[in-house]
């Protein structure tokens, strides 16, 4: 079970995630550089948070151009599980994955601190270590996570049961309804603004994102 | 010639950065300011010169990176033509 992380000029939390993907995997995961033209042969792919070149134009808007993410849609179009945590969630949705836009936060400061989530669907290979409704904890630190998209994709989202995240509670960020997360309707591809790498061991002060990386694992072993 | 790109937010999307402007200007005694949208600028140096070339090729460039349509619209506007 091998999983490949892209690493951007700027990504921050592709060593974070490739730790936890070689906790939940048995694995050391593949690090692919944003100027390949090849997708190395893989079972899943992370696009991991961070600036990516330095978030100009649009948090990004220019790595979603970038040669290795030609091939990531078209891993992402044949059912290969990607995530996008974070910046990578930004990048999903200026791709084309994934529907809407994360605009700045609507309080304009950026925010770096523990939020509760409600989960939502379950029914993808991320997701499927966590029931719906289940109450978890996780960090959340950026600039633009303010999610928006028109009102009958929003609807579109909820009537398909599309939405894996919502903010309970306080909405940090001024998200549309909520939402911290979406799936695809194929349930291979998951964005996220929350970051569950850095919640996924008990020495970090707690381990509710673990589930992310085990649920890719038992997915991937059957 | 040179392209002057002009990309601002669609009517009815949330500008948290024109608010603030908005509300610094009100605060430093500017009265009368009743909404600040803000939006981007960009020029381009294109080789094109025929017009109607110039602004396909640029229209396509806004739609595939330079604006985010779902949230964006954008305007070209080409000097020198």
């Amino acid at each position: 079970m091998t999983a490949t992380v892209i690493v951007f000029p700027g990504s921050n939390c592709d060593r974070d995630v490739a730790v936890c993907l070689e906790a939940a995997l048995g694995e050391v995961p593949i690090m692919a550089w944003h100027g390949d033209h090849q997708l190395p042969d893989c079972d899943a792919i992370i696009l991991p948070g961070g600036f990516s070149y330095g978030d100009y134009l649009r948090g990004g808007s220019i790595a979603a151009q970038s040669p290795i993410m030609r091939e990531v849609v078209s891993a992402a179009q044949k059912g290969i599980p990607v995530l996008g945590i974070c910046n990578g969630f930004q990048i999903l949705t200026e791709c084309g994955l994934l529907p809407g836009v994360l605009m700045r936060n609507s309080g304009l400061k950026f925010i770096c601190r523990d939020v509760d989530l409600t989960v939502g669907n379950t029914q993808t290979p991320f997701m499927s270590g966590y029931k719906r409704d289940q109450n978890i904890t996780l960090p959340i630190a950026h600039n633009e996570g303010n999610y928006f998209a028109s009102d009958e994709t929003l609807d579109a989202l909820e009537d398909n049961d599309l939405i894996v995240l919502r903010y309970a509670g306080e909405n940090p960020n001024g998200a549309s309804r909520a939402i911290a997360g979406i799936r695809n309707q194929a349930g291979n591809v998951v964005g996220m603004m929350p970051h569950p790498e850095r919640l996924a061991e008990a020495a970090l002060g707690g381990e509710d994102g673990r589930a992310i990386f085990d649920g890719l694992a038992s997915f991937l072993a059957k | 010639m040179k392209a002057i790109i002009r990309i601002t937010l669609k009517n009815g999307v949330l500008d948290p950065q024109g608010k603030a402007i908005e509300s610094a200007l009100g605060q430093l005694g500017f009265e009368g300011v009743e909404e600040a949208r803000q939006g981007k600028l960009i020029e381009l140096q294109v080789a094109e010169t025929d017009p109607v070339k110039a602004k396909a090729n640029i229209a396509h460039m806004c739609e595939k990176l330079l604006a985010n349509t779902v949230i964006e619209n954008y305007a070209i506007e080409l000097l020198d033509a």
